[in-house]
């Protein structure tokens, strides 16, 4: 396996305490705890990530198709964004990054769980696609002066103890005139109803408490959140599950899972 | 040496190939195998077979640019007539009720083949193995290794099946499949023949089985040219097919009446056994079934070649979206999509024509009022009839891109 440009792979020297879980982080400690209990389970692929396998290829392909745009690159070339790079934030067991990493973009992933970052990378291994995880907070690559073409926080804001210091963190990894990609879930009575009663409950696609729907985060919030941080929001779409073909698509409705695209002045 | 790929196909037919052709079109790396000889299969002994390309699937063939080559040996079916036995009752299917497009064109096996042999050469992504012999192979996490018997390894990150219906792959996956056998033969040739076929088909239903004459395009030997496809039960067909010429002439004459002229059969003569087959799945990690190695049936309705090609639609639409979205294309997520898009499908089709096949092959008097009510019923009701029309030309439910006519 090769080493991604730029960064090291291995921190043999990184310290015994977590970075990031301090009071000056917006890591949840709890929210951490949940996701290491799962992180054997991400690639499998009707286990209890389930509804993320199948919500991967409509998220992929709504920060592909922007990204393209962006960039001004073709999507039916081979490794279409070869040279550009990419950050993904929550990388979780790398469901995200392994795909951008196809796609040609040399990727950087990090997450708060060391347990996520181990199966993610013992997976990538696996099948060999070189990644570059690191069990790190956004605001260590940020206190760095680490910048990126595209970051990506999917999934995470709704998990994050204080949004407007994560968006800060976030966009000061954005290279002037990249792409920031943000999904979740919205602070809605018909979220609560479907991403909570619904999906952990009801039909226990996923273990219960993995969501608390006081920490859902409305398009607006986010849309001010990010401006604060310096980056304007370009598009706002919404995801919709079709229980017929098991897929979930692109929508109008941004009243459960949505996804933003934003890009940072020059 | 070790040949690095997206997807390896084994099985260099119709189905096989148009699948890599269609893939390679749209970017993806192919190793396509096959066991047989490609000079060979081009020789006028080794098939004798037409098949019906319906109305769709020739938008398949024309978007992986096989058509082009095609048009000079494809006869459009303008006219669609059935008949059950000896009665008068029949339903008739015209073109003209759905619009100017053909319902259908009748290809000779040979002249597909030929068509895509010269495709295949013409692709930058692909690669044409044959003959070679597949001597193993091994799934790995991350895809699998295909040995073949002279030394050469293939990487792939999927192994799709295109084996045929006595599918060795897919018995070596351990999928099983739903099979019986029909009692039936098929019995092929091409019959010259004196009148003009006008591009209609026929189709009589017989108390053996299906009786079918199918247009073909006249040829400078043989002048006007119709194909059969003549079911006859197991235990007669042998002798059937060893008539001396003139007699075989003469059951040919009886089945189907004096509307062409002088009939005699031009070429020789295939059989091919009759039966259904229906895989439990098509997929799994890192291995898809298609066409008649996820299934078999019975060639009532002409519907065999379509489906596989509809297979094929999907498996290369799934495929390629899956591989622009950097997804991991032997992944059980990524393969679920073309079974779910496929196998309920396949299953419905195949089980009406097995219906179809068991109300048809016999001579019981009650059975034989019903169909033949039910037929003078659907001739009559424009709204049914047009349904089952639409389904001859394939142009119905949640089509592929390609079957749509577009680029993938």
């Amino acid at each position: 396996m090769s080493q991604a440009p730029n960064h090291s792979r291995t921190r043999p020297d990184r310290p015994a305490e977590p970075p990031g879980r301090g009071a000056a982080g917006t890591v949840d400690p709890a929210e951490i705890a949940r996701f290491e209990a799962l992180a054997e389970t991400w690639w499998d692929p009707n286990g209890p990530m389930r509804p993320l396998h199948q919500m991967a290829p409509a998220r992929i392909g709504f920060v592909r198709d922007r990204a393209a745009e962006a960039f001004g690159r073709n999507i039916s070339a081979d490794r279409p964004f070869a040279g550009l790079s990419l950050l993904d934030i929550g990388c979780g067991g790398g469901l995200m990054a392994e795909p951008m990493a196809r796609l040609g973009f040399a990727v950087t992933a990090i997450d708060a769980a060391e347990k996520n970052v181990a199966v993610a990378r013992r997976h990538a291994e696996q099948m060999g696609i070189a990644i570059d995880y690191r069990a790190e907070t956004v605001e260590a690559l940020a206190a760095a002066g680490q910048t990126f073409d595209v970051v990506m926080a999917l999934e995470v804001v709704e998990h994050v103890a204080d949004l407007d210091a994560f968006l800060a963190a976030s966009v000061a990894t954005l290279r002037p005139g990249g792409l920031m990609a943000v999904s979740t879930l919205n602070r809605t009575a018909k979220a609560f109803a479907l991403a909570i009663v619904g999906v952990e409950y009801v039909l226990g696609w996923l273990p219960r408490g993995t969501h608390d729907w006081r920490k859902f985060v409305q398009p607006a919030e986010l849309t001010a959140g990010l401006r604060r941080a310096g980056a304007r929001v370009t598009e706002l779409s919404g995801l919709a599950y079709s229980p017929l073909s098991g897929r979930w698509s692109l929508s109008r409705d941004l009243g459960v899972n949505y996804i933003a695209a934003a890009q940072k002045g020059p | 040496m070790t040949e690095r790929v997206d997807v390896a196909i084994v099985g260099g037919g119709m189905v096989g190939g148009t699948l890599a052709a269609a893939l390679a079109e749209a970017g993806l790396s192919v190793a396509l195998v096959d066991r047989a000889d490609p000079a060979e299969q081009l020789e006028q002994a080794y098939d004798g077979r037409t098949v019906a390309i319906a109305h769709a699937t020739h938008r398949l063939l024309q978007a992986t640019g096989l058509w082009t080559r095609l048009v000079p040996h494809a006869e459009p079916i303008l006219d669609i007539r059935v008949t059950d036995g000896p009665s008068l009752l029949f339903l008739h299917y015209d073109h003209r009720e759905l619009g100017e497009d053909p319902l259908g064109y009748i290809v000779e096996n040979r002249a597909i083949r030929r068509s895509l042999f010269a495709r295949l050469g013409g692709l930058e992504t692909l690669r044409f193995r044959a003959p070679a012999a597949l001597a193993r192979h091994i799934a790995m996490p991350a895809g699998v290794t295909l040995t073949l018997a002279d030394g050469n390894e293939i990487d792939a990150a999927l192994l799709v099946a295109a084996d045929g219906s006595d599918s060795a792959l897919r018995r070596a996956a351990g999928i099983a499949s739903a099979q019986w056998d029909y009692g039936q033969t098929a019995i092929v040739c091409t019959m010259a023949h004196e009148k003009p076929h006008r591009g209609i088909a026929h189709e009589r239903f017989l108390p053996a089985g299906p009786f079918a004459v199918l247009p073909m395009t006249d040829d400078p030997v043989h002048g006007h040219r119709s194909s059969i496809v003549w079911t006859e039960k197991k235990a007669l067909a042998p002798a059937m097919l060893a008539l001396p010429e003139a007699d075989f002439s003469f059951e040919l004459h009886r089945r189907f009446g004096p509307w062409l002229g002088e009939v005699r059969v031009a070429g020789g003569r295939w059989s091919y056994p009759l039966r259904f087959a229906h895989a439990e799945t098509y997929v799994k990690p890192r291995f898809a079934l298609v066409g008649d190695a996820a299934h078999t049936m019975h060639p009532i309705a002409g519907q065999g070649l379509n489906i596989g090609l509809r297979d094929v639609a999907a498996l290369a639409e799934v495929l390629v979206d899956a591989k622009r979205l950097g997804l991991d294309i032997g992944s059980a997520a990524v393969l679920e999509r073309y079974q779910r898009w496929r196998r309920f499908d396949n299953q419905v089709l195949l089980g009406v024509t097995d219906t179809l096949n068991r109300l048809f092959s016999n001579d019981l008097a009650p059975l034989r009022l019903v169909r033949d009510l039910g037929m003078a019923a659907v001739n009559r009701l424009g709204p049914l009839k047009h349904f089952f029309m639409r389904h001859a030309m394939g142009t119905v439910g949640d089509l592929p891109r390609l079957l749509r006519g577009e680029a993938l």
